[in-house]
């Protein structure tokens, strides 16, 4: 089993070459829209990537949902997630880190939840046989 | 200006690989251009060729079915020149395949017209489609496969016959 850093060092290897950036433009915290200009074609690329990097099956919508709410009024209101929203995310994507996030749940900010630490931790459940 | 960058398949393997020839022809009118007294094959067209291959070897995996789109193209390294008179072999595999899209390697070598090796490397590259989604894509653009509708549909039907035995 291969630890966090060496998984970490593997995503990072991945995320150069999906998005052409450069290995020192990666940092656990960076945001693969915002920080690293992943487009929605990128996450395609980056799970095909990992799969072959890892040996894993990822299937559709599991790593990057495509749509997690689907406009559901339950789990949005006024542009923000609700509670009921947030347990969805929670149980949807188990390996996201939610905290800073609940403090203000916009839902235009859901974006930033996408990490290098969110795929990293993504890949070592998946790795554990934990992952959803 | 006819959009069709391959003249015809050599080989198909369903879902899995397809090498197809472009012969470089200095009646081609970007030659004049592309360049004066130097006919450079452009590698934009190069890798619209690859692309072109690719693309068929992935729609054809779903019966045409989904309309796909060059999506991407993360890495491509050009090596050499190819140039009027001479033949490009484009090779395409098959990487990827899933419902919202695919991946293939290309590498296009090109020969003198006759020759019995394979030249050599001018071009690799790795291409992405993506299935333009199924729902959204029949609201804007409706039912009809605007991808798969005419040449590039009929270049497959080409190869087709091409590997059937002759009568006779």
């Amino acid at each position: 089993m291969p630890t966090q850093e060496e998984i970490y060092t593997k995503v990072s290897t991945t995320l150069v070459e999906a998005l052409n950036v450069d290995e020192d433009e990666i940092k656990p915290t960076s945001t693969l829209q915002g920080d690293l200009g992943a487009e929605s074609i990128d996450f395609l690329d980056i799970v095909f990537r990992l799969e072959r990097e890892f040996g894993i099956k990822i299937p559709r919508g599991e790593l990057f949902p495509e749509s997690i709410f689907q406009g559901d009024p339950e789990f949005v209101q006024n542009g923000k997630v609700t509670d009921k929203g947030l347990a969805e995310l929670r149980s949807k994507m188990p390996f996201a880190d939610l905290d800073e996030f609940e403090k203000n749940p916009e839902l235009s900010h859901i974006s930033d939840l996408f990490t290098v630490d969110l795929i990293t931790r993504y890949i070592q459940g998946k790795l554990n046989g934990t992952a959803n | 200006m006819r959009w069709i960058w391959i003249d015809r398949f050599l080989e198909f393997q369903s879902g899995k690989s397809a090498k197809a020839i472009k012969n470089l022809s200095l009646a081609e009118d970007f030659f004049a251009d592309h360049f004066p007294g130097y006919p450079v094959f452009p590698g934009c067209f190069l890798l619209e060729g690859l692309a072109q291959t690719g693309g068929i070897l992935v729609g054809e995996a779903n019966d045409f079915r989904e309309k796909v789109v060059l999506a991407k193209i993360p890495k491509a390294h050009f090596h050499r020149e190819a140039l009027a008179g001479q033949q490009l072999i484009y090779d395409v595999e098959l990487l990827h395949l899933r419902p919202e899209g695919a991946s293939v390697q290309g590498r296009a070598t090109v020969s003198e017209p006759g020759a019995a090796a394979p030249g050599p490397l001018v071009a690799e590259a790795e291409i992405f489609f993506a299935h333009l989604d199924q729902a959204r894509s029949r609201q804007v653009f409706g039912e009809h496969n605007f991808v798969f509708s005419g040449e590039l549909k009929h270049l497959l039907g080409l190869a087709r016959s091409a590997g059937k035995p002759k009568d006779g």
